[in-house]
C-alpha cells in the first residue's frame, strides 16, 4: 500500500465502514471515537493540526449485538450504552467497570474500543475483557481479522493495530448462563480516579459446584493488564473453597507494578494479591448465590 | 453513538469547511469553525455563551458539562463536528421566561452556589439525572455528580438541593426591617451564578483584544537567553508582539513590601519550573499553535535546591543575594522557660511530621484582560481580573509600570474561587505590561497546568513538636520547630512564618511555649497563601500530640482538651489575655453527645469486625483549633460607605471583594438592620478601585469581622445623618417608603432634594474599622489579632486495613464564629474547609511537572464526602459586627488532625505525612503491625 499524509486541517466523518478503512488506507488519520483520550492530550494546544477520521457516525460500528459466538460490541459503544444494555449477569464485572470510568460524562462518550486502543496500563475495560475471554476485531482495506485482547494490547500505549486498522467491534465469547463475574477498582478517590490496582474475575461452576471455566485479570501492575490464564485452567474442576486453598503467589507471576504519583510498586503488588483474591471470592459468591 | 445526519452536513464537516447545524437551549445555531474544535470554545467563542466554564480543557472538572441530545458530555472534549444536527443545552437555557427553574430555585435557597464557577456543570449534571428521575436517591445524585468538582462548598448543600427539587416549597421569605442578621438570606448575586450570566476572568474582553501566551521555563533553576526574536518573529509571523524583562518598568513585585523579589518576566535565569520568561501576542489559535520547542531560547540549567534541608545546607549557594542561608524570615514567640518546664512534666511526647504542597484548585484559572483607557487626557491602564485583592493589585500594577497609583483601575471579575491563591499577583503585571507596551487590549487564560506550576501553594512543612503535662493532664510546656517551604519566592511566606509561631500553641492556655518557624526558599513552586497561612500543618503536629498525651494521662481526649482548652481571661502565648469570645470549652460541650455516641459506635463495629474476620476498622478522632481574625498585627483597616438615593434605595459601595464566601450578601445584611430598612431596599456597587473604597484584602477571614464593622458603621453614619436632616431624636424609626423617607413623625420626599455627589446620593454614611492590635515585641509577646475564632472537629473514619484506604463517615463541626448573620453561608464556610482539610490529609499533593493537572492531582469529588453535621456556637465578640467573627479559614484548620486522630483511634497508626495516601497508610500499617516505626 501507498504512504501519503492526510492534509492536516482535515476531518472526515464518513457514515460508510468502506469511506472510513478507505481513508485509513490511504493515510495514516488519527481515529477520534469519543475523544476523552484525544483532547485531555492537548491541553493548550491546537486540536485541528492533525487528520482526523471521527468514527462515531460509522452506522456499522455502534450497537452490542448478540452472535452465533457471543456478543459483539461495537467500536463506537460508550461505557454508558454498557451499563444500560440488557446483558447476561456473566457482564456486571463490564458493568461495573464501566461504572468506574471517570465520572458520567466520560461513560457518555468515552468508548470501549478507544479505552482498549488507548492501551493505557490502567485502562478499567481491559481487565473485566480479559477475564471474559475477549477478541479484537480488526479491519481495514484487506479484510478482517481477529486478536485475543492479550495479543492486541502489547504495553503501555502499545496496540498490535496497524495504522491502516480500525478496530471496528469487542468480541466477548459466550459463558453458561449461571456464569458470574466481578471488578473491583481500587482508588484514591471516589469518582474521576485512575485505578491504582483494578482486577476482574468471571466464573462459571457445573452443576456439582466445580469451578467449569474461569478468569482472572489484573491491571495497572504491567505495562499492559494481565490475565492469569494459567491460574485460571489450574482452578477447573475444583470447588470455590478449594479454589482458595489452591492459589499461590507464584500464580500471579508477571506483576511489574512501578512507583508513580498514584502508589508504590511495594504497595501495588501487595494490593493486587490481595484484590485478586477479593474478585474471585466475589464472583464464586455470584456464582454460588450467596450474594 | 451513531446519529443519522442531515444530507449535506456530512460532505461539509468531511472537507473541514464551512458551518455546522446545531440547536442549542432550543433555537438553531451555526458554528463556523474548524469541526473538531472543542463544544466548549465554540460555545463561549462563537456563540458568547460564556454560562459554561472551562476549567481544565481535559475531562477532569467537569465545569464545562452541556447537555448533549439531554446526555451530559464534557464540551471541553468533545468535537463539534459530533454535535451536528444534534440538541445542545446549556445553563442559559435553563430558565425559562426570566425564570428560575426548580431546580435553579433550589441551588438558591439552599445555598449550594458558592464561588459558582462549578454551578453549570452542576446543574446541567443535574438536569440530566432529574429528567429521567424525578426523585433520585442521594446515592444516585452522587452517580450522576461524581464528575464535577466543587472546590468550595464540600458538596452537601448541592446535594441537598437536587434532592429538594421533588418535594420542597422552594419560595424564598427574605428577611423583614431588623431581621437580616442571622437569617438565612439567599445570595444576592446567587441569581446571575445559576443563569450562568456572571462574568469571571475569560468571560468578558474587548474586541480585538490579542492573546498572551506566556512561555515558561521547563527547569527548575536555570541561566538562559533569548535568541533573535526578529528572526522568531519573521518565521512566525502570527507574532504580533513580545513582552520580555527589558519591556517590564519595574521588574519585581511581591505581596509583601519587601523583599519584592520575583519578577514579572525572568532576567536571564529562572528559580523554578513555571517560570515565566516570556510572552508572545498575537490571535490566539495562531499564537497557541507555534510549538514550545521552538521558542527561541537557550537554557543553561543548573543543581536545583528543591528541598528545604538541601537550601539550608547548600553554604554559599543563594538562590536570592539577600538571604544568607536561603532563609526568607524567622518567626518566634516565647513565653515562660521551656527548658526549666520538661524535666519538670509529668508526661512528655515528642514527634516528626511532614506535609506536602497543597494546590488551591479552584475551578477557575487565573484569567483577566488589560486595557490602555484614555482619560482626562490621560493613558490610564484599566484591569479586568479575578482576583482577592483588586485593591493591592493596584498599588503592585502601578508599581511595576512605574504609574502613579491613579492611572490603574482594577475592576474585578467574578471570581471562581480563591482561597488564598488569588490574593496573590499572576496574570496581573503581565497583562498590564503587554497591554501597555502595546497600547492594545490584551487576555489571557491560564491553561489548568500552567496555573499550577506557577502560581503559590500550600507550604511543605516540617514540623518537631514537644509537648509536656503535669500529673493532672494540665499541659505545661510546648517546644515547636516549624521549617516551611516557600519555594522560589516570598510570596507570602513570611505571613506563614508569623502566623505558625503565634498559633503553635493551639487553643489551650500554656503557661511555657518556645515556637520558631523558618520560611526556607529553594527552587521549588512557590508557596504563599492558603486558607489558614500554615496553621493547619502545624494543626496536624500538635493535635496529634494532644491525643497521645491524654492517652499517657489516661484522660479521655475531649476530656483533656477541654480541661485545657483557653478561655476568656486566660493568657494566649503572646501574653494577650482574651477578653471575650473564646468560645472554645462551649464547642467542645457540643459534641460531647456526638463524641460518646461515636466512640460507642466504633468499638462496636469493630468488636463484630474482628469476630466476622473483615478487615475494616472504625475510629473517632477529634481536633481542635483556634485561629486570629484578620493580619497578624500589621494595620488591616476597611472602609465602606452607603447612600440613599431619590429613587428611595439605598447604595451600599462594597469594596469588600466577594470570592464565593458571600460578602456581597453579608455586608448587605448587616448594613439594612444598622441602617434598620430591609435588605431588598439596598442596592450594590461592586468592588472597583475606582468606585469603592479599600476594604482590604478577601482573606485572613477578616471580611465579616472587619469589612462587616465598617459596613455597620457606614449605615448608622448614614442613619445619623437622615435623622438629623429629619430633625428627629437619634433613637427614632427609619423607613422608606417609596421616593419618601419617614423618621419618626416627619416625612421627606426624597424627589425634592439635592444630591451631595454626581453618583446621586442625597446622604452619604461612611465606616472605618481597623481591628485593634499591640505590635509583638522580639519574643512574640504583644496583641496579634482583635479577637480568635474557635472550632473542635469530630472525625468517623472507616480504614481498610488491607489497601490503606480512609472513608470519612461523618464529622461533627463544632464552630464558635461570634454570631452567623448568614447561618447557611456560615455552614456552606465549614462544608467547604472540611472537603479541603479531607483532601489535605488523604490525597492532596502537587508535586511540580507530575501532578500539575486535576487528573493526577486529585482534590475530593461529592462521593468523597462525609456526612457533615455543624454545631453553630454564638460567643458573640464585642468588637464585632452584632457579635460577628471569622469562618472562612477555621472550618479547614482542623479536619486533617481530626481524621489523622481517627485513623489512630482505628487502627493505631500515628500519621506523620501528610497526605494519608492508601499506599503510605498500609506501609505505616504493616509497620504497626510488625511493632515498627514507619
Ligand atoms: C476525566 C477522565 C477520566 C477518565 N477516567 C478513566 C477511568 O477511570 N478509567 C479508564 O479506563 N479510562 C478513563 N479515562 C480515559 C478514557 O475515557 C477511556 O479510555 C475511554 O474509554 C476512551 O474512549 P474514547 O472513545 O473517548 O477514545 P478517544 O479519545 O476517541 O480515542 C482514544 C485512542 O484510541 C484510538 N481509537 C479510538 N477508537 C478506535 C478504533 N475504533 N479503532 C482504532 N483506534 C481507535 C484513538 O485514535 C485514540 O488514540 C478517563 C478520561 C478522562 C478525560
Ligand atoms: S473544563 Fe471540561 S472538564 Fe474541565
Ligand atoms: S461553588 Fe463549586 S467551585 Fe465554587
Amino acid at each position: 500500500m501507498h504512504i501519503s499524509t492526510a492534509p492536516a486541517a482535515s476531518y472526515l466523518q464518513p457514515t460508510a465502514l468502506s469511506d472510513a478503512l478507505a481513508a485509513l488506507a490511504d493515510a495514516p488519520y488519527v481515529v477520534l471515537a469519543g475523544g476523552t483520550d484525544f483532547y485531555p492530550g492537548r491541553v493548550g494546544k491546537p486540536v485541528d493540526d492533525v487528520a482526523l477520521l471521527d468514527i462515531t457516525r460509522v452506522a456499522d460500528l455502534s450497537g452490542i449485538s448478540r452472535t452465533a459466538e457471543g456478543w459483539r460490541i461495537g467500536a463506537t459503544t460508550t461505557w454508558s450504552e454498557v451499563i444500560e444494555a440488557p446483558l447476561p449477569a456473566v457482564f456486571d464485572g463490564l458493568k461495573a467497570a464501566a461504572r468506574a470510568v471517570g465520572g458520567a460524562q466520560i461513560q457518555n462518550s468515552g468508548t470501549v474500543a478507544g479505552n482498549l486502543c488507548n492501551a493505557s496500563p490502567a485502562a478499567d475495560g481491559v481487565p473485566p475483557l480479559l477475564a471474559l475471554g475477549a477478541e479484537v476485531e480488526l479491519a481495514s482495506t484487506l479484510g478482517t481479522r481477529r486478536l485475543p485482547l492479550s495479543q492486541f494490547i502489547l504495553g503501555n500505549r502499545k496496540t498490535a493495530r496497524a495504522a491502516h486498522e480500525l478496530v471496528i467491534a469487542v468480541l466477548v465469547p459466550a459463558w453458561p448462563e449461571a456464569a458470574r463475574s466481578s471488578f473491583i477498582k481500587l482508588g484514591t478517590r471516589k469518582y474521576l480516579v485512575i485505578s491504582i490496582v483494578m482486577g476482574s474475575a468471571v466464573v462459571a461452576l457445573d452443576k456439582a459446584g466445580r469451578i467449569a471455566r474461569c478468569g482472572l485479570a489484573i491491571g495497572a501492575c504491567s505495562a499492559a493488564a494481565l490475565s492469569f490464564d494459567a491460574l485460571a485452567r489450574k482452578l477447573v474442576g475444583h470447588t470455590p473453597a478449594e479454589a482458595f486453598k489452591q492459589l499461590a503467589a507464584e500464580d500471579l507471576q508477571g506483576l511489574a507494578p512501578i512507583n508513580d504519583v498514584r502508589g508504590s510498586a511495594a504497595y501495588r503488588i501487595e494490593a493486587a494479591f490481595t484484590l485478586a483474591g477479593q474478585v474471585l471470592a466475589r464472583a464464586f459468591e455470584q456464582a454460588e448465590g450467596k450474594a | 453513538m451513531n446519529h443519522p445526519l442531515e444530507p449535506g452536513l456530512k460532505s461539509l464537516a468531511e472537507a473541514g469547511l464551512g458551518s455546522i447545524a446545531l440547536t442549542v437551549n432550543g433555537r438553531p445555531a451555526l458554528l463556523n469553525c474548524a469541526p473538531p474544535t472543542r463544544l466548549a470554545h465554540a460555545l463561549r467563542d462563537e456563540l458568547g455563551l460564556t454560562g459554561t466554564k472551562i476549567g481544565c480543557d481535559a475531562g477532569d472538572c467537569g465545569a464545562c458539562t452541556v447537555l448533549l441530545d439531554g446526555k451530559q458530555v464534557c464540551s471541553c472534549i468533545t468535537a463539534v463536528a459530533q454535535c451536528a444536527g444534534r440538541e445542545v443545552t446549556t445553563i442559559e437555557g435553563l430558565a425559562q421566561d426570566g425564570k428560575l427553574n426548580r431546580l435553579q430555585q433550589a441551588f438558591l435557597k439552599y445555598g449550594a452556589a458558592q464561588c459558582g464557577i462549578c454551578t453549570p456543570g452542576m446543574l446541567m449534571a443535574a438536569s440530566d439525572l432529574l429528567a429521567g428521575n424525578a426523585a433520585p436517591t442521594q446515592a444516585e445524585v452522587e452517580d450522576a455528580l461524581g464528575g464535577v468538582l466543587c472546590r468550595c462548598t464540600g458538596y452537601q448543600k448541592i446535594v441537598e438541593s437536587v434532592l429538594a427539587v421533588a418535594h420542597d416549597d422552594l419560595t424564598l421569605e427574605p428577611p423583614t426591617a431588623g431581621r437580616a442578621v442571622g437569617s438565612r438570606l439567599a445570595r444576592l448575586d446567587g441569581v446571575s451564578k445559576l443563569t450562568g450570566a456572571e462574568k469571571y476572568g475569560a468571560d468578558e474582553y474587548p474586541a480585538g483584544a490579542l492573546w498572551l501566551r506566556v512561555v515558561r521555563s521547563p527547569h527548575a533553576r536555570a541561566g538562559f537567553t533569548l535568541g533573535d526574536l526578529d528572526a522568531f518573529r519573521r518565521k512566525y509571523p502570527q507574532i504580533e508582539g513580545f513582552i520580555t524583562a527589558a519591556d517590564v518598568p519595574e521588574n519585581s513585585f511581591c505581596v509583601f513590601p519587601v523583599p519584592k523579589d520575583q519578577p514579572v518576566l525572568a532576567d536571564g535565569h529562572v528559580r523554578f519550573r513555571g517560570e515565566a520568561v516570556l510572552g508572545l501576542l498575537g490571535e490566539r489559535d495562531a499564537i497557541i499553535a507555534i510549538p514550545e520547542a521552538e521558542m527561541p531560547i537557550t537554557w543553561q540549567p543548573r543543581h536545583a535546591l528543591t528541598e528545604p534541608e538541601e537550601a539550608l545546607t547548600a553554604t554559599g549557594d543563594l538562590i536570592h543575594d539577600f538571604a544568607p542561608e536561603n532563609v526568607l524570615c524567622r518567626g518566634r514567640v516565647v513565653k515562660g522557660d521551656v527548658q526549666a518546664a520538661f524535666p519538670m512534666a509529668a508526661h512528655v511526647v515528642e514527634e516528626n511530621f511532614r506535609t506536602s504542597y497543597v494546590e488551591h484548585a479552584y475551578i477557575e484559572p487565573e484569567a483577566g484582560y488589560a486595557e490602555v483607557v484614555s482619560q482626562g487626557g490621560q493613558e490610564r491602564l484599566r484591569l479586568f481580573v479575578c482576583t482577592q485583592t483588586p485593591y493591592m493589585d493596584k498599588e503592585e500594577v502601578a508599581r511595576v509600570l512605574k504609574l502613579p497609583h491613579d492611572r490603574v483601575r482594577v475592576v474585578p471579575s467574578a471570581i471562581g474561587g480563591g482561597f488564598g491563591g488569588k490574593l496573590d499577583i499572576s496574570v496581573q503585571p503581565l497583562l498590564a505590561v503587554a497591554a501597555w507596551k502595546l497600547k492594545r487590549p490584551v487576555r489571557i487564560v491560564y491553561t489548568r497546568p500552567e496555573s499550577m506550576a506557577s502560581t503559590p501553594k500550600r507550604h511543605p512543612s516540617r514540623i518537631r513538636v514537644r509537648l509536656g503535662c503535669d500529673k493532672e493532664g494540665k499541659l505545661t510546656a510546648m517546644d515547636f520547630a516549624g521549617d516551611f517551604n516557600t519555594g522560589a519566592y516570598a510570596s507570602w511566606g513570611s505571613t506563614v512564618a508569623n502566623r505558625v509561631p503565634i498559633h503553635a500553641s493551639g487553643p489551650y492556655a500554656l503557661p511555657n511555649v518556645r515556637a520558631l518557624t523558618r520560611a526556607v526558599y529553594t527552587n521549588n513552586a512557590i508557596a504563599g497563601a492558603f486558607r489558614g497561612f500554615g496553621v493547619p500543618q502545624a494543626c496536624i503536629a500538635t493535635e496529634t500530640l494532644m491525643d497521645e498525651l491524654a492517652e499517657k494521662c489516661g484522660i479521655d481526649a475531649l476530656e483533656f482538651r477541654y480541661r485545657n482548652a483557653i478561655r476568656a481571661g486566660d493568657a494566649t502565648a503572646c501574653g494577650q489575655v482574651l477578653q471575650a469570645s473564646a468560645g472554645l470549652d462551649q464547642c467542645l460541650d457540643a459534641l460531647r453527645p456526638a463524641w460518646a455516641g461515636a466512640k460507642e459506635a466504633s468499638a462496636a463495629f469493630n468488636g463484630q469486625a474482628i469476630r466476622s474476620g473483615s478487615r475494616k476498622r472504625r475510629g473517632a478522632g477529634l481536633a481542635c483549633m483556634w485561629y486570629g481574625i484578620g493580619n497578624t498585627v500589621i494595620a488591616n483597616p476597611s472602609t465602606m460607605t452607603i447612600g440613599l438615593r431619590a429613587s428611595g434605595r439605598v447604595v451600599l459601595y462594597n469594596g469588600a471583594q466577594e470570592i464565593g464566601q458571600g460578602t456581597y450578601t453579608i455586608m448587605p445584611q448587616i448594613a439594612a438592620d444598622a441602617l434598620g430598612v430591609p435588605v431588598s431596599l439596598i442596592d450594590q456597587v461592586h468592588s472597583d478601585t475606582d468606585l469603592t473604597e479599600d476594604a482590604g484584602k478577601s482573606s485572613a477571614s477578616r471580611q465579616t469581622f472587619v469589612s462587616g464593622n465598617a459596613a455597620k458603621f457606614a449605615a448608622e453614619d448614614l442613619r445619623r445623618q437622615l435623622l438629623q436632616l429629619a430633625g428627629t431624636a437619634a433613637d427614632a424609626t427609619l423607613r422608606l417608603e417609596g421616593t419618601a423617607l419617614i423618621a419618626g413623625t416627619s416625612r421627606i420626599d426624597l424627589q425634592g432634594l439635592t444630591p451631595i455627589n454626581e453618583r446621586g446620593d442625597l446622604a452619604l454614611g461612611s465606616g472605618y474599622f481597623n481591628p485593634p492590635t499591640v505590635p509583638l515585641d522580639a519574643d512574640g509577646q504583644g496583641v496579634p489579632y482583635a479577637t480568635f475564632a474557635f472550632a473542635a472537629q469530630l472525625a468517623e473514619v472507616e480504614v481498610d486495613l488491607d489497601y490503606g484506604t480512609v472513608k470519612v463517615l461523618h464529622i461533627h463541626a463544632a464552630h464558635d464564629v461570634g454570631r452567623a448573620v448568614n447561618p447557611t453561608q456560615v455552614e456552606g464556610q465549614i462544608h467547604g474547609g472540611i472537603a479541603q482539610g479531607l483532601g489535605l490529609a488523604l490525597m492532596e499533593e502537587y508535586i511540580s511537572g507530575k501532578t500539575d493537572n486535576l487528573h493526577d492531582y486529585l482534590i475530593p469529588t461529592v462521593g468523597d464526602m462525609p456526612r457533615i453535621t455543624t454545631y453553630l456556637i454564638e460567643d458573640a465578640e464585642p468588637l464585632g459586627p452584632y457579635g460577628a467573627k471569622g469562618v472562612g479559614e477555621p472550618a479547614l484548620v482542623p479536619t486533617a488532625p481530626a481524621i489523622y486522630s481517627a485513623i489512630r483511634a482505628a487502627t493505631g497508626v500515628r500519621v506523620r505525612l501528610a497526605p494519608a495516601t492508601p499506599d503510605r497508610l498500609k506501609a505505616a500499617l504493616k509497620a504497626h503491625e510488625a511493632g515498627q516505626r514507619l
